[in-house]
């Protein structure tokens, strides 16, 4: 049963002051709505809890792409299309650029926000896999003031996240660092368009003389919250990579990446073949660091 | 109840609705523009498709607030953008001629997918087309007539 709208409330302030004013004076009584692709779903499907709403979406203080020449500055209300238009972006983060372009449709990139899609907090979720791999920072804001984290300890568990209930996610930055790092990314789902991922990941790898100098994977639906897969990488990090090494390296980061993924059952897929499809992905990518 | 003004195919239009109304509705139930279809109401079908400040969206998932001073364009308002007389625009005409259309609710989202995907690739190539409208579902055609409505209409448009 779809629910009924005049039982709803929606603000829209004029500038980000107003609305964490708004947000601060009684915290937890506003929701903030932005793009309204998930929000919006769960009006149409009768099951939006939250009544109060306050739209974030006309605040343009919230929008921008701002690069120095040491990192890169995203607003939280950076639609999927601005990401996927931005040249800094493809040049340095492509990983992203990627991520933006398998979230949903065309319309949906129109309007779906970075930082909605971090808050909302799905673990299926298109960007979270490139933000761990880049190690993404989040800079928190509210009217007590802005505080930093790094984003990877941002989820919390199954759709719980460090933001108080008085707080935006003002902006994502990412250091551009990623210099001669090979990037691999791969979603699988139903179909291509827009289908929410079944198991997706996005990583990085950086090879010198043979060696994996460093390596970085995040992934989408392999636990109850988007996560790197630490235990997979620190089996991989400082190793050979070469024709002779390459089947045993591969045996030993499928077996730990095995342990540490804790997929699930649902409607979508089962936690058998996400597990036996993550293992696969990081095969293709291992392989992939041998030809890039 | 909030009063919400926009211009919706280029006339200036008040409505009174509760601010989280889907837009959708709006268009349908106070304005009578029935051209925008809701299919599944997710954001998923783009049979509710509209152009806002020239973006492509689906109008299910916008609440009525957010359109506040938005310039809206939905299907009823396409022809007169090619010429203000106009009965048919270019694509519509395209659709016809090509047999892109069969039951009808998936094509004013398609019309308008095709608009957008025009004015940024006014020659696609197939797979552009695709990922143009790959947020618009269609169960009669196959697509295959579609694109190649599309293909027409970007040949006449850009000779």
């Amino acid at each position: 049963m779809r629910s009924n709208a005049s039982h709803y409330d929606l603000i829209a302030p004029a500038t980000l002051d107003a609305v964490l004013e708004i947000l601060a004076a009684e915290p937890g009584h506003y929701t903030p709505i932005a793009g309204g692709t998930e929000i919006m779903v769960a009006l149409g499907a009768g099951r939006l809890a939250q009544k109060n709403l306050v739209s974030i979406n006309q605040i343009k203080e919230l929008r921008f792409i701002e690069t120095t020449p040491s990192q890169l500055i995203i607003g939280s209300g950076t639609t999927f299309t601005d990401i996927r238009n931005s040249a800094i972006i493809q040049s340095d983060f492509p990983l992203l650029t990627q991520a933006a372009s398998w979230t949903g449709s065309i319309a949906n990139q129109n309007r779906g926000t970075l930082g909605g899609n971090i808050v909302n907090g799905s673990p299926a979720a298109d960007s979270p896999p490139a933000l761990l791999a880049y190690e993404a920072t989040l800079t928190l804001i509210s009217t007590r003031g802005t505080r930093q984290m790094p984003y990877a300890d941002f989820h919390l568990g199954y759709k719980k996240t460090a933001l108080a209930p008085d707080e935006l996610i003002q902006s994502i930055t990412l250091k551009r660092i990623f210099t001669g790092y090979i990037p691999y990314a791969r979603k699988v789902g139903t179909r291509n368009a827009q289908a929410i991922s079944k198991v997706a990941i996005a990583a990085l790898a950086l090879i010198q003389d043979d060696t994996l100098e460093d390596i970085r994977i995040g992934a989408a639906s392999l636990r109850d919250r988007p996560s790197r897969l630490t235990a997979t990488e620190r089996t991989l990090r400082g190793q050979t990579i070469t024709q002779d090494t390459i089947v045993t390296l591969i045996s030993q980061a499928r077996a730990t990446l095995t342990t540490e993924a804790h997929p699930i059952d649902d409607i979508r897929s089962t936690a058998k073949y996400r597990a036996a499809v993550a293992a696969n992905l990081l095969e293709e990518f291992l392989h992939s660091l041998m030809n890039p | 109840m909030t009063q919400i003004t926009f211009t919706i195919n280029k006339e200036k239009k008040t409505v009174e609705a509760p601010p989280m109304k889907r837009l959708l509705d709006v268009l349908r139930e106070d304005l009578h523009l029935t051209g925008a279809k809701e299919g599944c109401g997710e954001g998923e079908c783009g049979s509710c498709s509209v152009l806002l400040n020239g973006e492509l969206v689906n109008s299910c998932l916008i609440p009525a607030l957010q359109a506040e001073g938005a310039t809206i364009t939905t299907i009823e308002g396409i022809a007169p953008l090619a010429a203000p007389d106009q009965k048919l625009h270019p694509i519509q005409q395209c659709f016809l001629e090509k047999g892109g259309a069969q039951c009808g609710i998936c094509t004013p989202g398609m019309i308008l997918a095709t608009h957008h995907l025009l004015e940024k690739y006014p020659q696609p190539t197939l797979l552009q087309i695709q990922e143009g409208l790959a947020g618009n579902l269609c169960r009669c055609t196959g697509y295959t007539r579609i694109f190649e409505a599309v293909q027409s209409a970007a040949s006449q448009s850009n000779p």
